[in-house]
């Protein structure tokens, strides 16, 4: 008989007694480094920190380097970030350096805490999806290189967050965060008269267009789409794979700024899209790469201590904000979907 | 074994200061056909920039509906090893904890059966396990749940819960994150592993406004730790912070949204309007050691989240402003499972319960849940004149 519905293994076996000891007891916390935290209890015990960037798809003998290192140095416990990093958690302060240079060793050298660039949110791409408009871990990489010295170091008014979605349907929860990078198609998908009666559920490829843009072709068995009003969203590959979407030259990748899921200062937003297309350029996304660069580096310079990326550019308005980053204000800012009215400016008031 | 795949576009990331992924591929093609043709596969997606896996294809296992995900190479005669090539969603402990024997249980099964490439995490929260055949599959499921590792969702159910560090590592848990994470993901095992719904449901579980699981954005159930009472001051550690040189007018007293915090810096003293705070935690983020939340804590309960697609993004919205948090969370499975009710009595495929909600109206979801109506659900009340009466609540 199989074993089925146990459920996962309990996170309370899965911590140290100092964890469990302490357990809805910490008093506060302190940044010790861009690597490290201490979190201090009501009974005066301290739990260390060090975390550092993983690149979220790793090797089974990399965990076991982990591992070995838990074991060393942390009685056989560690954990993971909601953002792929790989976090140690000591008990005894003479164990931070060392751990931390085994780690630098191996190749993950601790930083993203505090005001830094933390780890980037990102999905599977080219490696292992079917939907992908752009590859994940490529951009990630080549990104994250060029960015390194804000995961390094805290020197950004305030933290910011980095994420990556390889295509619309946005796994990579990039619509919430400070500087987002979202795979984009630019052409209608090319149907395939021939393989969608055999493949798909023609109402619910109908049905799944949000702009109502796909209709039955009852004499062929198949659809047809009005290119007009289609937007390239990709959904009814999603429900038919006779509807390909993909097209090397046009795919490419959009960026969205400004989002932010804490409530702290001003409530959560939504990033807003700041450029609309820029190319597929593997290996290493040169222009990509170079513009994400621009817009850390003209946040870094002009926000003010403590501003996250949405609340700078609140201060300073979007106007001042094409300015001073030179990216060109096209058509394409201008939101024409489902609720676009209430983004229109109703004022007068203006920065020139 | 055949010969490594050579990789010159790939190989360009392998330099730079952040770790690479390429090294992780190379570690299992030393080892493995699958990985060698990965790599192979992958840098032809990168000389074509076009994805190279086929759409579909459904396998699964044993007593579960969902937790497996066909994959398939659209170039296997190029890549034999990626013919197969299938991914495993293995739910995660809460707060994504481990211990390194049970762990290494888990990696041994995997590089026996499979790729030996993981994430950790995939987006939902769960261990994602990249990559095996066909008929490895059910051998993965059961050497698995012999180390007591069971898999996580996928289709339209219950999605993977999944929670912030919570109690066990921060002080700003207001809620037990992890045991609320891990108490419904207990009881409903059977909508998490048998997809039946529209479409997906995330459930995910936040300890304060700084919703480190990113609740708001990412899950249709939204569960974020809040306060009721006044913020706790430590008057000495107000006074260490701003003897360190700490800009306690910039960073807290002019950041604070309702402008109820103020400051005297003859006594160097800070004073907090509690009847005004809205609890968005700046003031406590900037001053941990000085300011605490107040001791009566619960939860806010939102509704809706999700990416853009279909009906654009949605940030969930509040439903519930504060409910108290006591085990075994009766409260919260009375309301998922009226939720759950109407959404699979209303809801179209592949309609998220955010969009149903958008499409019938708050006033039926009030109606189907029971909830009454409070100002804490709207930023502001309507702005036109066109809303429904029922036929009782109108002179017949």
């Amino acid at each position: 008989m199989v074993k089925t519905d146990f459920g996962p293994p309990k996170y309370l076996d899965m911590m140290s007694d100092l964890c469990k000891r302490n357990y809805g007891k910490w008093k506060y916390h302190e940044v010790l480094d861009t690597g490290t935290l201490v979190h201090v209890s009501e009974s005066g015990e301290k739990l260390y920190t060090v975390r550092a960037a993983t690149p979220r798809l790793l090797h089974v003998d990399t965990l076991r380097a982990f591992c070995d290192l838990a074991d060393k140095y942390c009685g056989g416990f560690f954990r993971f970030t909601s953002r792929h990093s790989v976090e140690f958690l000591i008990e005894d302060e003479a164990n931070i350096e060392p751990l931390k240079a085994d780690l630098h060793a191996m190749g993950f050298t601790p930083g993203g805490v505090g005001n830094t660039i933390s780890n980037m949110l990102h999905t599977q791409g080219w490696i292992h999806c079917h939907t992908p408009a752009i590859d994940a871990s490529g951009i990630v990489k080549s990104v994250m290189d060029e960015v390194y010295e804000y995961y390094k170091e805290a020197k950004l008014p305030a933290r910011l967050r980095l994420a990556l979605a390889c295509c619309l349907n946005m796994c990579g929860a990039v619509h919430c965060s400070d500087v987002a990078i979202v795979g984009v198609h630019r052409v209608p998908p090319k149907v395939q008269d021939d393989k969608v009666s055999k493949m798909c559920e023609i109402p619910n490829v109908v049905a799944a267009c949000p702009t109502r843009a796909i209709r039955p072709e009852p004499a062929k068995k198949s659809v047809v789409v009005n290119d007009e009003r289609c937007m390239y969203c990709g959904n009814c590959y999603t429900m038919c794979p006779a509807m390909p979407i993909f097209d090397p030259k046009n795919d490419g990748a959009a960026i969205f700024v400004g989002g932010k899921v804490s409530d702290a200062r001003h409530p959560a937003m939504f990033s807003k899209l700041a450029v609309p297309y820029i190319p597929n350029e593997p290996p290493r996304w040169p222009t990509l790469v170079k513009t994400i660069r621009l817009l850390i580096d003209v946040y870094a310079k002009d926000a003010k201590e403590g501003e996250r990326y949405g609340e700078w550019i609140n201060r300073i308005g979007w106007e001042k904000f094409f300015k001073v980053t030179g990216l060109p204000f096209t058509d394409k800012h201008i939101d024409d979907y489902i609720f676009s009215v209430p983004t229109f400016r109703s004022t007068a008031t203006f920065k020139w | 074994m055949p010969e490594t795949r050579k990789t010159p576009m790939l190989d360009q990331l392998l330099d730079g200061p952040f770790p690479s992924f390429v090294k992780e591929i190379k570690k299992g093609a030393e080892k493995n056909d699958a990985c060698n043709d990965l790599l192979g596969q992958l840098e032809l997606s990168y000389e074509e920039k076009i994805t190279h896996w086929k759409h579909g294809g459904i396998v699964g296992v044993t007593g579960y509906g969902g937790g497996v995900i066909g994959r398939y190479s659209d170039v296997p005669e190029k890549f034999p090893g990626l013919t197969e090539f299938h991914t495993m969603r293995i739910n995660q402990p809460a707060g994504w904890f481990y211990k390194t024997d049970r762990l290494r249980k888990l990696l041994d099964i995997w590089e026996k059966r499979g790729s030996g490439l993981t994430n950790f995490h995939g987006a939902t929260g769960d261990i994602i396990l990249l990559g095996t055949h066909t008929d490895q599959l059910q051998p993965v499921v059961d050497d698995l749940a012999h180390e007591g590792w069971d898999l996580g969702g996928s289709g339209s159910d219950l999605r993977t819960p999944s929670a912030c560090v919570g109690p066990a590592r921060c002080e700003w848990a207001c809620i037990d994150t992890l045991d609320i994470c891990d108490t419904l993901t207990r009881r409903y095992q059977n909508e998490l592993h048998r997809p039946m719904w529209p479409y997906k449901f995330k459930i995910k579980v936040s300890g304060c406004a700084n919703d480190g699981v990113a609740a708001k954005a990412r899950a249709d159930f939204s569960i974020i730790g809040t306060w009721k009472d006044n913020i706790q001051i430590n008057r000495t550690e107000v006074i260490n912070y701003v003897n360190a040189g700490f800009d306690i007018i910039g960073q807290v007293v002019d950041k604070c949204p309702t402008k109820c915090i103020s400051y005297n810096p003859v006594t160097k003293s800070l004073s907090i309007d509690n009847s005004n705070c809205v609890r968005c935690h700046n003031c406590i983020n900037k001053m941990p050691k000085a300011l605490r939340q107040g001791k009566i804590t619960g939860a806010t309960i939102l509704i809706g989240g999700h990416a853009p697609i279909l009906q654009s993004a949605f940030m969930s919205w509040v439903i519930v402003p504060f409910m108290e948090m006591k085990p075994p969370y009766d409260e919260v499975s009375e309301l998922l499972e009226k939720i759950w009710e109407w959404w699979d009595e209303n809801g179209k495929m592949r309609e998220r319960v955010g969009e149903l909600i958008y499409r019938l109206g708050m006033r039926s979801f009030l109606k189907a849940t029971g909830l009454p109506a409070v100002p804490q659900m709207v930023l502001h009340p309507r702005t036109n004149p066109f809303y429904f009466w029922d036929k009782e609540e109108v002179n017949q």
